[in-house]
This record gives C-alpha cells, structure tokens and sequence, in this order.
C-alpha cells in the first residue's frame, strides 16, 4: 500500500460532495428546485441566484443540487446491474469452461460488435423511454466488460494452492466460488466500476439529454441542460452550469478510479 | 501458420459474425412489447389496416419463415420502407450514411492531428509540466458529455463570434467541411484524450525497450529514433486503438449530430425513435454493427502489413 495520492483524495472529496447532495438537498439548496419565480423570469447569475434561473424562474443552483440523486443513481445502477451480471457470468464461465465458456464467449464478441450507444438507443426504443428502461438497456449490452475480466482472473485463481486445499477439504462447488474465488478474484472488476461509473454518468445524462432517459420534471443534470439548449444564445448559464457540474462529477469518478488502480496495483 | 493462411481465416469470420448480428437484430426486433404492428400504427389503426401492414411485413407466417425473409431482404437489400419518410430504408440510409462517416473521418483526423503532436511533448516531458498540463486537459475532456462540449462550442464560436454555421449541411465539399467543423471536434475530443494516453503510454514504454537503446548505441541520432523506431511502433497501437474505438465513435456521432443538427444516421436514429419508425431502428442498427465488423477486420489487415509480428 502507498500513501493516497492528491488526485485520489480530489476525486473522493468530489464524490463525498455529491452524495451529501443527494442524501441532504434540502440542506444545501437555497430555493425549492420546483418552485416557479415569475419575478425572476430567465435571470443571469447573481448572488441570488448563483447559477441563474431558468424560464419559469427555477433556481438552478438548487435544480443542480437535487439532480445529484438521480445522477448518483444513474452511476451506481448503470455499473451495478451490468457488472454483477457480468461478473456472475465471467466467475461461471472461467471456473466451468468447455462450451458454456464458447457460447458465452461469442455472445460476448457479438455485443461488441454493436456500437455501443447505438444498441443501447435501440434497446431504449423498443422498450420506450425512461430510466427503468435504460437500466435494463445498460444491463443488456454493458456486462461484457466486467464477464470478460471477471472471466481471467477466475480461470487465474481455480489454479491457486487454495482451490485445490478447498477440493481436498470437500467444500461444495458453490463455497468454493462465492467464499473463497469471488474475494480473491474481484479486485480489478471493482477498480473497473469506478472507471466505469463516469462514463455511465455521462452516458446517462446523454440519454437524458436526448430524451431517452430520465423524464421532465426529474431534474437530471441531462435533462436540465436540454431544458436549456433553446436558450443557449440568450441564457446560456441554464445549460452551462449544470454541464459543469457533470464535467466535475464526472472528473470525481475517473480520479478515483485511476487513484485506485494505482493505490491497488491494479494493471488496466 | 502463413500470412496468407492468417489472412483467409481472419476474412472467413466475417461469415458467422454477419449471421449473428443477423439473428440479433431479428430478436431484438421481435422483443417489441405487444404487437409490431400495433406500436406501429398507435391509436390510428383500424383492424383493416392492422391486417393489412401484419401480412406485408409477414409477421402472419411461422418465426423461422419469417427469419428466412429477413435474411433474403438483407442479403437483397430490401429492408423494407420507412413509415416516416415512406421511401426504402436502404436508399435513406444510402443517403444519410455519407454525412456520418464524412463527420467520424474528421473527427479522427483531428484528434490525431492534436493527439499524437502532444503526446510526443508529454511523453519527452514526462511528469514535468508540459505532461501535467496535456494531461489534465485530456482529463477534463474525458469527463465532459458530448451534447455539452457541443453546446458549449455552438455557444461561444457559433452563436457569440459567428465563425461557424448553428447547424446544418451545405452542398459542396467545402461546405460539408466547414459546417462539419465544430460537430468533428466535439466528437473527437475524447476520442483524442483516448489516443493522448495511450500513445503516451506506448511512447513511454518504446523509449525504454532494448532495440532504441541499440539504436542509440548504433549512434543514431535522436531525432531519427523517435521517426524511425519510436512512431512506427506507437503507430501500430493507435491504428488498433481506432479500430476499437470506431463503435464509441459512431454512438458519439449520434449525439454530436442530434446536437448540431447533422442529416446524419446518428441523428435518423434518435428521429426514427421518436416517430417510432421501427424498420429504419431495425437496419441502421444492422447497417452499424456490419460497419463496425468490417472496421475490425480492416483494423486487424492494416495492423498485419504494420506489424510483421501479426500473422507469423
């Protein structure tokens, strides 16, 4: 173990932000994310308004605040589901091999195959819009990633003096894998996740952005920022700040994860 | 085994590959919740008309029958026609196709235009600033969404300086260019920080390998092992990294265009959705994941004649 480095500290001080905003919004926001002000119709950053309002007088210093939840979530659905799935798969197929091992495996070069947007905007268009049906999207066409690492370091560990002491002691096939392989096996998918949850918030506020993900009224950071889009010639703070907030969002999840790989030891 | 041997297997993939995403895309198509026809016709539809659109889609014969069909309205190019625009799909994305790869080429080429430049200065300058800074730009870009680097871009240098055009096409090469401007810098950038860190990476690693310190012995001069050794080796893993990246691209190019107001697939795709135009969902998907097949395997050809190693 090494001394946490700055940009691992950065990132998690970043994190630790976001969720204290989307546990205690109301606690950090100054106006009702709802509330309408026909007083302050489209206002420019003050100290009011710190972010300006939107065209119905939203304070969006307090909009950004609450979209964190949904934000959060996104992150940690659209890297959960997807990995456990992947990594369930990638732990059987890389302790059974043979021909679940072949199947799997040609699933998994066809998925990436397909664009990976593109199959999941696809996915989203049959099923209809909204952030249950992207979830399952994501689950679909984003576990191979997580199948494939999982798989390795599987077909790594069955090999270990462990696994064999464990054969020897007559532990069930089961309480081999979940107690003793998953534990040691699971290191590099969780440095991958964290990784994988900025590009999963991007993702998402993308969806949202393009109408597919999270529906108005939910604030989300996307959605808030095709609220703005109509504006950005004569309001331009509606879709700046919020799109800053994702960029230092985003920036909070790759730092971990890259200060993580490096703390662990992790070769990516 | 011989390159030429190499050669037939990598093309002989294809084979199985084009027929599964084939049978993906059926699957995917037949998932819809409910009927077909029903999303399709929405509330509108009579029981005539709902008869009428079952049987021509042929959606009334046997799943194997009607997988048969698809196969020979692919392999013919008949994908049926669009309910939006009412023309073949196949002549919509004929036409469309064009603008997007015309997007995805220049956004590659800038980013490589930027990218290899600065990862040379950050690799010779590693952990100085020069590197810290390159970086910590990259960094940045890596984080921010594509719809709001666009935005953003649209803002300042379109709406506020009015170098460049709000959106759209124009008719002439050149105007294709210069509209197309700031879209392939907005889908590049990451795709630029992307190939910043790992050319940056290779660079590192090529410096200190054992044939550029032999080069150096030999008494080459610095700059000659940089040209000679050291940019022909880092080349091989961008080329490979383009390859891999060009599915990320191309879903890029579906926001970037829906964001600039592009007349291209990416943008079709996020319309056909929204007017429910399921046929033209269903073959651009197809029409993608071919194309992304077929950029494997010239990946793969490109990085053979690179790389001698490849195929021996």
């Amino acid at each position: 173990m090494k001394r946490p480095p700055t940009p691992l500290l950065g990132g998690l001080a970043i994190l630790g932000l976001m969720v204290a905003f989307a546990v205690a919004p109301d606690v950090f926001s100054p106006y009702d994310p709802l509330a309408f002000d026909f007083s302050a119709l489209l206002a420019p950053p003050s100290w009011a308004h710190p972010f300006g309002t939107d065209q119905f007088g939203r304070d969006l210093l307090s909009r950004s605040i609450s979209a964190a939840a949904i934000d959060l979530q996104i992150a940690v659905f659209a890297t959960f589901f997807p990995g456990t799935l992947g990594a369930l798969l990638g732990l059987l197929i890389g302790w059974y091999g043979g021909l679940a091992d072949a199947v799997i495996g040609r699933l998994m070069d066809l998925v990436a195959t397909f664009p990976f947007l593109v199959l999941v905007i696809a996915i989203v268009a049959i099923l209809g819009p909204g952030l249950a049906n992207m979830y399952v999207a994501i689950t679909i066409v984003g576990w191979v990633p997580y199948a494939r690492l999982m798989r390795s370091e599987a077909m790594v560990q069955k090999n270990g003096e462990y696994v064999a002491a464990c054969k020897v002691l007559g532990y069930s096939t089961p309480r081999i894998l979940f107690r003793h392989i998953l534990p040691n096996a699971i290191r590099p998918v969780l440095v991958y996740a964290v990784t994988a949850m900025a590009l999963a918030i991007l993702l998402g506020s993308s969806l949202g952005y393009l109408g597919l993900g999270a529906q108005p009224p939910t604030a989300e950071w996307g959605v808030l920022i095709a609220d703005g889009k109509n504006f950005f010639t004569t309001a331009p703070w509606i879709a700046l700040f919020p799109g800053t907030v994702i960029v230092i969002a985003g920036l909070g999840f790759s730092l971990t994860g890259d200060g993580l790989a490096d703390l662990l030891e992790v070769k990516r | 085994m011989s390159r030429g041997a190499w050669l037939l297997a990598r093309l002989a993939q294809i084979v199985p590959t084009f027929l599964l995403i084939g049978i993906a895309v059926f699957v995917l198509a037949r998932l819809l919740p409910g009927n077909a026809v029903m999303a399709m016709l929405g509330e509108r539809g009579t029981d005539e008309m709902v008869a009428r659109l079952t049987a021509s889609l042929g959606l009334d014969k046997s799943i194997f029958a009607q997988f048969v069909a698809f196969l020979e309205g692919v392999a013919s190019g008949r994908l049926g026609d669009s309910l939006a625009f009412r023309i073949p799909v196949t002549r919509l994305i004929a036409e469309r196709l064009p603008v997007t790869m015309l997007l995805t080429g220049l956004a590659v080429a800038f980013a490589l235009a930027a990218a290899v430049p600065l990862a040379f200065v950050a690799a010779l300058n590693a952990n100085r600033w020069p590197d810290l800074l390159i970086r910590a730009i990259f960094q940045v870009g890596l984080s921010s969404p594509i719809f709001y680097v666009g935005l953003v871009l649209l803002t300042v240098f379109a709406a506020w300086l009015r170098l460049f055009p709000v959106g759209g096409y124009g008719d002439t090469m050149w105007e294709h260019i210069y509209h197309l401007f700031l879209p392939a810098i907005t889908l590049g950038l990451s795709f630029a920080a992307i190939v910043m860190r790992n050319l940056r990476a290779a660079i590192l690693g090529v410096i200190n390998a054992e044939y550029v310190d032999f080069a150096r012995a030999k008494g080459l001069r610095g700059s000659v092992i940089l040209l000679r050794h050291v940019l022909r080796n880092a080349l091989i893993a961008t080329v490979t990294l383009v390859g891999l990246e060009i599915g990320s691209l191309l879903g890029g190019a579906v926001i970037t265009e829906t964001v600039f107001a592009v007349p291209g697939v990416g943008r079709l795709m996020v319309d056909s959705i929204f007017a429910r135009d399921y046929p033209v969902i269903q073959a651009l998907t197809l029409a993608l994941a071919v194309f992304v097949s077929l950029a494997f395997l010239l990946t793969d050809l490109v990085q053979m004649w690179l790389d001698p190693r490849v195929g021996r």
